[in-house]
């Protein structure tokens, strides 16, 4: 009887390895017949699959664009991952990208490192975006001037004391620096706006995204944290900000970005290689136009 | 030694089907080829890590200055490339690893070996081996939703996102590799010790602690040594529950504030890299460092067991 | 103190060590079953995911991590059982022998992130293949290898030698030797090594984060270009990057790819335990 069984042990043995070989020849071949001739061909296999990278910001917007798009035109295939603004632009420059989401502008060396690997980026404004600024919903602390946040960023103030709020010590989180938002905070409320080279307090806490950030603020009442309106869910509270200490101290929301009386608010992109043609274009005038609906719906500020 | 009767007579009847004495010629010959180029490729795989590592990490030393890379501030995005932060994060948090690991796994090595009646190992080596099987992103998830939350609120500190936390969770990720070489260990030590420290009226405990422990020495420091080197490669636990923060952990409270460890910022940092940026050169440089950190520490873990086996003995 | 007393409170403290190290191991696979079975049902194991992940199932992640195991055996298994049979049966004692169980030494100890990183400069870029089912197989591959070489090696070690001076003494060559007698002892104990390499690719997050991992596809995998979902970087991205994702989704997540790694590891123990039992010597 043992000796059967390792019989039938070796056949196995053998036909897996023959199996094997029957798969990876022609894999094999299939790769070297499909391998991108340039680094203009940039959607991996089959044409009709689009590749959508980028921003955390935008990725849950594109996510349900992708789902609702592809429901009405079935022969579409997107895909899409997230990774941060920085991950998109970074494919857009490698030539793995169809289409890039950042909830930043690509920089100018960005663009030049583009173009060097014969790539154009095309810019497209898709949705509008305000950053909250969100604490526990315990903290008695309900209203900071940008100067304020800054500080609190920098590490100059570091417990809820010197706000008026509890004796408790600050802890800040934000994203990591892959993150559009982070850019964007970094750049427009931490040196607000101005040519200074402040950084994040090393304490910062850098959270992989958005959901890390809430994870933490919705249980820790000594926590700070900033984020796109869309990402703020309801156990969380969010502060009004003042550009200055004599106010009007605004809360985000949609109206408050489209008449501009919220200070941090700022424009979410796509960037296309080149000249979009053929299904990204589809793609991309249906998102300019029918998808703005859905960007209401997850808490962003559609283009008007 | 005697080779069991039934043994020899299937090794005949498989044999028997050979119709003639084959020497190694033709198809034998192209087989055993094969089995030898196999055998070579470890080393080949090795160099072409380390080869790809070099390739794509020695350029970030001609693209910044010594200064920038030994500095104390990792903001990459904004070109300060300094490595102390995350280097001496992975070190902290490695460090208390091994040293809650290190006495619970020995401590249990000598509980399942030499103090639990035989029944017991039956039920924990298994149990044991679960932790061992336990993917890295699901310890990561329960300390993230579980772990940090209640160390906040128990230790009173302002986050449960630190050092601490990580090291907890590596130190459990290391338990079984400890554990195991532990328990080999104590294995080795000959049973004559034993017998001379009871026959002089030692009582059991006392052998153990004095006599048994301390022979099997070499063993435990293997078992750190294996360890570490798991600590050190460990990612996503770290990653969802140190908080990530590039912090120097200068001083001893470092422990209960968030750190930054090497491998987390690689694995956070690397999809945003543009190929070829100096961001790009400066992650695969953390990448040559960790290599040769684990290699250093592998290399003398496994020297120590081969020269243990070598001697055939204890020390 | 009574010498016998220290006794009884050092072995009591070291039981009390024991269930230290035991009770939370318990307790991270109970939370997860209670808190994760309430979501886990045939909807969830089977559809796709809808709602922008939110409801849905997770059979895109369940397939992906299949196909990647399946490919992570394809490549590992023959190159981890050759490697074996060299070092068990051919090598001779010399310093390239030496050198390559420390190249082995060598690639177990590198950090799976370290995998990651080679993968993307080796087989993503420099290859060509792009963000790819073959990336990331061939990276997790590479990452298991030492893993099998080391078990099918110990488990051909095992066999005793009179097995094949018997074979040799009947005029058969080495490989024959191996191929007809050694190697079927010793498979249970290589097929025990292969199920435990892969049950740690299955788990592994890091070497297929940037290698071949997709946030969201909207169908299965087509051919080996393909990107894929997978389990471990689902539950990574699900609880760490979706807002407003419910707690169970998250929770059953975790409790489908315990449930699979722990699973192939109670296969792998019974094949051991069953084989051990009828062992030739």
């Amino acid at each position: 009887m043992p000796s059967r069984l390792s019989a039938v042990w070796l056949v196995l043995l053998r036909a897996l390895f023959l199996l094997a070989l029957l798969v990876i020849i022609p894999l094999l071949s299939g790769c070297a017949r499909s391998r991108p001739t340039g680094v203009q061909a940039v959607s991996g296999t089959s044409p009709e699959t689009i590749e959508n990278k980028g921003s955390d910001t935008i990725v849950n917007v594109a996510l349900a664009w992708a789902e609702d798009y592809v429901r009405e035109y079935p022969e579409v295939r997107i895909s899409v991952t997230g990774g941060g603004s920085g991950t998109g632009i970074a494919a857009m420059i490698n030539g793995t990208v169809d289409i890039a989401n950042a909830s930043r502008q690509m920089k100018p060396e960005e663009i030049n490192a583009a173009e060097a690997n014969g790539i154009s980026p095309k810019e497209f404004i898709i949705a509008q975006d305000a950053i909250a600024v969100v604490v526990n919903p315990s903290n008695p602390v309900d209203k900071l001037t940008i100067q304020q946040i800054s500080d609190i960023y920098t590490g100059k103030i570091t417990n809820w004391e010197q706000l008026g709020g509890e004796d408790r010590p600050i802890v800040l989180l934000s994203r990591e620096s892959n993150s559009g938002t982070y850019v964007y905070f970094l750049e427009n409320v931490i040196r607000m706006g101005e040519d200074s080279d402040l950084l994040f307090a090393p304490d910062t806490l850098l959270m992989p995204s958005s959901e890390g950030i809430s994870a933490e603020v919705r249980q820790n009442p000594n926590a700070i944290g900033y984020d796109g309106l869309g990402y703020v869910t309801p156990d969380q509270k969010m502060v009004a900000i003042a550009e200055s200490a004599d106010g009007p101290y605004v809360l985000p929301s949609v109206d408050a970005v489209n008449d501009g009386s919220y200070p941090i608010s700022r424009p979410l992109y796509m960037y296309t290689a080149g000249e979009p043609s053929g299904q990204i274009k589809a793609y991309l005038d249906w998102i300019l136009t029918d998808g703005q609906q859905l960007v209401l719906e997850l808490g962003f500020v559609p283009l008007r | 030694m005697n080779v069991r009767v039934a043994g020899v007579e299937r090794i005949v009847k498989r044999l028997s089907g050979l119709r003639r004495v084959r020497r190694a010629g033709g198809s034998e010959f192209a087989i055993e080829t094969l089995i030898r180029v196999l055998g070579f490729s470890t080393i080949g795989f090795v160099l072409l890590i380390f080869l790809f590592l070099l390739r794509e990490g020695i350029p970030v030393f001609f693209e910044t200055t010594l200064d920038n890379l030994f500095g104390q501030q990792w903001y990459p995005t904004f070109d300060l490339l300094g490595t102390l932060p995350i280097l001496l994060g992975s070190m902290l948090v490695t460090v208390t690893a091994i040293a809650i690991a290190l006495p619970l796994g020995v401590l249990t090595a000598v509980f399942i070996r030499e103090v639990a009646p035989e029944w017991t190992r039956d039920v924990l080596k298994p149990i044991i081996e679960v932790l061992a099987g336990i993917p890295s992103v699901v310890l990561g998830f329960f300390g993230m939703t579980v772990l940090a939350p209640f160390l906040r609120e128990s230790l009173g500190i302002p986050t449960g996102l630190t050092a601490f936390t990580g090291a907890l969770l590596l130190a459990y990720m290391a338990l079984p590799t400890i554990i195991s070489v532990a328990e080999d260990a104590l294995d080795a030590v000959p049973k004559g010790y034993r017998d001379a420290a009871l026959a002089m009226g030692a009582t059991e405990w006392q052998t153990i602690w004095r006599v048994v422990l301390p022979a099997a020495r070499s063993g435990v420091v293997t078992a750190v040594m294996l360890g570490m080197g798991r600590a050190i490669g460990e990612t996503m636990a770290v990653m969802m529950v140190t908080g990530n923060a590039a912090r120097m952990p200068l001083s001893l409270d470092s422990l209960f504030r968030p750190i930054r460890t090497m491998t987390a910022t690689i694995a956070a940092e690397m999809g945003e890299v543009a190929q070829g940026s100096v961001h790009y050169h400066a992650l695969f440089g953390v990448g040559i460092i960790l290599f040769v950190l684990t290699f250093g520490i592998n290399l003398m873990a496994a020297s120590a067991i081969l020269k243990k086996r070598r001697r055939g003995g204890l020390r | 103190m009574n010498r016998h007393l220290s006794q009884r409170i050092g072995f009591g403290f070291t039981a009390l060590v024991t269930l230290v190290v035991v009770a939370p191991i318990l307790l991270v696979v109970g939370i997860i079953v209670v808190r994760g079975i309430g979501t886990v049902n045939w909807e969830f194991l089977t559809a796709m995911p809808r709602d922008g992940m939110k409801a849905g199932g997770i059979f895109p992640a369940i397939v992906g991590t299949l196909i990647l195991t399946v490919g992570t055996a394809l490549v590992a298994i023959p190159i981890g059982i050759g490697g074996a049979i060299y070092l068990s049966e051919y090598a001779r004692d010399n310093w390239l022998t030496r050198a390559i169980r420390l190249a082995i030494v060598n690639l177990a100890g590198i950090p799976s992130v370290v995998y990651g990183l080679f993968g993307v400069a080796l087989f993503v870029i420099f290859l060509q293949f792009g963000t790819s089912i073959v990336a990331g197989s061939l990276t997790l591959a590479l990452m298991t290898l030492p893993i099998v070489i080391s078990t099918a090696e110990e488990a051909l070690r095992v066999v005793p030698v009179e097995f094949r001076t018997v074979s040799a003494s009947l005029g058969g060559t080495t490989w024959q030797g191996v191929r007809r007698v050694v190697l079927p002892q010793a498979l249970p104990g290589i097929i025990t090594g292969v199920i435990l390499g892969l049950l740690r690719a299955a788990g592994e997050t890091a070497p297929i984060l940037f290698t071949v991992a997709a946030f969201y596809l909207p169908r299965l995998p087509s051919s080996p270009l393909d990107q894929t979902m997978a389990l471990p970087y689902h539950l990574y991205v699900i609880s760490t990057q979706v807002p407003g994702m419910p707690i169970g989704v998250q929770y059953g997540t975790a409790l489908v790819l315990l449930a699979l790694v722990l699973s192939m590891n109670i296969v792998a123990t019974i094949i051991r335990s069953y084989f051990r039992r009828r062992r030739q010597w």
